[in-house]
């Protein structure tokens, strides 16, 4: 001990040795966690990445041999028939399709969900948790029966066609099932609560008194609205939505039960390769290539959520 | 070739034992031996189509042997073939569709366990001894066979439903309430021979009317779907392609069904039991083939998911509602326009699949 207060850079290089050794052991805790990252998250993505470099395999899996038919036919496609080299319009379409059903998830998880948090957060102290509650309920159900049970309320036969037909509203039932529209009904009743949770933070942290500033300033209910409160929600709104998309995006149960399988999405297209389709290189590029559109929406929210930090 | 079943699915088991104090690696090289130790008491482990085994079947099995039995669903001869081919999988026993097959016996995936020099090989109907997948039955025993055809509602159709016309050309009372069930491999069949072709053709200008021929007729169509019994027996879905035994269930929920065979051709199938060349007891998926071929059990397996197996005096033993059931004794005059599908080329299999995206799209 004397002998490191005598010299005049020991304080500073103990501090130094034990902060590397500090470092050393939140290295070695976290190990297994990286571990486990690397084995889990990044090794199975590099075998994607790298099988959908290969020939695809006779009767499914792949053939040892470089080729770049898988990349080359996500967006492009050699006509069946006449031999013309031409843009993979299934494809597309079944992107397109996947990635407006997406959005319309999402808007209308927005629409639902705001006034939803906001209900909740604004009610005393003790009655909140309840609310919440409340919310988590449909997760205690498995997806699969969720999904089942929505078709009862949609059928030609269900609940809601049987409402209906009694008030004389229609004379015939009304095809719900099958079209996109349950796909986008079921969607956004599997994802409301992911909505809901995080919006729900963000209003319960709101200022009330700005409210009320706002409207001591004679702003209408719209300004209060659009000027205050929105922009301070914002960042739970976001989240909400980033929630929402990324899973509608690569939605494949619901789309699978409640859609009919006639026209695809692109979960289902990715499956089709793995299955049926015995094009696994294929596979891996289209799922790879929804990898990459979640992350530049990803890219989206974190400018969004910077720009954000930078003005407040 | 049984539809996808909602939660029919069976993950493998998961046990989790909470220790308090846990010595990371030690606990987790402890719970690998575990695992790795093997069972003692005699196993089966069957893997075959959801919704498919009789459990009755699986009751007598182990009564009669005391070996223990699980069955593991799958929903595809592709997804069985992946996940076999993959290894690891600790199955002994797999239930492939006739066209599949010769590829599981090229693959190398199975025993030759010579079900043909078993002690009830004799109750086999000799015609399905010297098939084309499996000639003189070296590796497989018949599980049960059928067809692919359609299905009509006649309350509301009462036309000819003995054509594909019934999905390819729908008649306008049926539109907008068909089911298609997204089998490839049938359903290209179905078309295909609509328009003439045979199996496995790569005769472009015919798939091209294929093609097109089914892009139109999908406009027509509600649905492209499995697992529809109870749609169709309450009238969510009116007509479509589907199997025999399948349509079968469906009009005994409601009697109005009926099933079709397509006079200008339809696929029949035959799904066959076979032992896994790396099966862990190779014995007991032996007793098991030679199980099913006692009529007795063979009428049992029919008796669950009501297609016709191939074992002779099976009949006896079976419900009475079977021995005429149209879905399961094929009019004379409709036999001869039956096939059974084939493993079509790699080169062809891509066409086919391409044909099919363009189908969905």
């Amino acid at each position: 001990m004397s002998d490191a207060t005598a010299s005049p850079t020991a304080p500073g290089e103990l501090e130094a040795e034990a902060l590397r050794q500090d470092h050393r052991t939140r290295w070695l805790m976290s190990l297994p966690a990286i571990a486990i990252i690397l084995c889990a998250a990044a090794g199975p993505l590099m075998v994607m990445v790298v099988y959908s470099f290969l020939a695809p395999g006779d009767y499914g899996n792949v053939k040892w041999e470089f080729s770049t038919e898988g990349w080359v036919s996500v967006l492009l496609q050699r006509d069946i028939f006449d031999g013309t080299l031409a843009w993979a319009d299934a494809h597309l379409s079944i992107f397109w399709r996947s990635l407006s059903l997406s959005l319309i998830t999402t808007v209308v998880t927005l629409l639902i969900g705001v006034p939803t948090a906001w209900f909740i957060a604004t009610r005393p102290d003790g009655k909140r948790e309840f609310w919440l509650f409340l919310i988590t309920v449909p997760f205690w159900t498995n997806l699969l029966v969720r999904t089942i049970a929505i078709q009862e309320l949609i059928r030609a036969e269900g609940v809601i066609n049987l409402i209906l037909l009694k008030i004389g509203l229609i004379q015939e039932p009304i095809q719900m099932m099958f079209t996109n529209f349950a796909i986008g009904f079921g969607m956004s009743y599997v994802y409301l609560p992911l909505m809901v949770l995080p919006v729900y933070a963000a209003v319960e942290k709101l200022d009330f008194r700005l409210v009320e500033a706002a409207h001591d300033l004679y702003a209408s209910r719209w300004k209060a609205f659009r000027l205050i409160i929105l922009p301070l929600i914002k960042p739970g709104v976001i989240a909400g939505s980033i929630l929402v998309f990324i899973p509608s995006l690569g939605a494949y149960v619901t789309p699978r039960v409640l859609g009919g399988g006639k026209n695809l999405m692109f979960g289902n297209l990715i499956e089709l390769q793995f299955g049926q389709g015995r094009n696994w290189p294929l596979g891996a590029a289209l799922s790879l290539t929804l990898m990459v559109a979640v992350m530049i929406a990803l890219i989206f929210y974190v400018r969004a959520t910077s720009r954000e930090t930078h003005n407040g | 070739m049984i539809p996808f079943q909602p939660g029919t699915e069976t993950g493998g088991a998961t046990k989790f034992n909470k220790e308090t104090k846990m010595k990371t690696i030690l606990a987790a090289t402890s719970a690998l031996a575990l695992v790795a130790g093997g069972a003692v008491a005699e196993e089966l482990n069957i893997y075959n189509w959801g919704n498919y085994t009789n459990p009755k079947l699986i009751e007598k099995f182990e009564a009669e042997t005391g070996i223990d039995v699980t069955i593991t669903d799958y929903d595809s001869n592709d997804t069985a073939l992946a996940k076999v081919k993959a290894g690891g999988h600790g199955f002994d026993i797999v239930v492939p569709s006739n066209s599949y097959v010769p590829i599981w016996i090229s693959e190398g995936l199975l025993l030759e366990s010579r079900p043909d020099q078993m002690e009830n090989f004799e109750n086999v109907d000799p015609q399905w001894v010297d098939v084309e997948w499996d000639p003189g039955r070296h590796y497989t025993v018949p599980w049960q066979w059928g067809s692919t055809g359609v299905v009509v509602n006649t309350k509301y159709y009462d036309g000819d439903i003995d054509t594909s016309a019934i999905f390819m050309d729908p008649p306008d009372e049926l539109v907008g309430k068909i089911n298609v069930v997204p089998e490839m491999g049938d359903v290209m069949g179905l078309a295909i021979m609509y328009y003439g072709g045979e199996r496995c053709t790569d005769d472009m200008e015919l798939l091209k009317k294929v093609r097109d021929g089914l892009v139109e007729a999908k406009k027509k169509w509600l649905g492209m779907d499995y697992g529809n019994i109870e749609k169709f027996a309450k009238e969510d879905l009116w007509a479509g392609v589907n199997w025999n035994g399948s349509t079968f269930r469906m009009r005994l929920a409601n009697e109005d069904i009926a099933y079709g065979y397509p006079k200008e051709g339809y696929p029949l199938w035959m799904d066959s039991v076979a032992v896994l060349k790396d099966a862990q007891n190779p014995e007991a998926a032996k007793a098991f083939q030679n199980f099913i071929m006692e009529p007795e059990n063979a009428a049992l397996i029919s008796e669950f998911a009501r297609y016709a197996n191939g074992i002779k005096g099976s009949e006896e033993f079976m419900p009475e509602d079977m021995m005429s059931a149209r879905e399961i004794v094929i009019p004379e005059d409709l036999k001869a326009a039956g096939k059974f599908m084939k493993t079509c080329s790699p080169e062809t299999q891509q066409i086919y699949t391409r044909i099919w995206t363009d189908l969905q799209k």
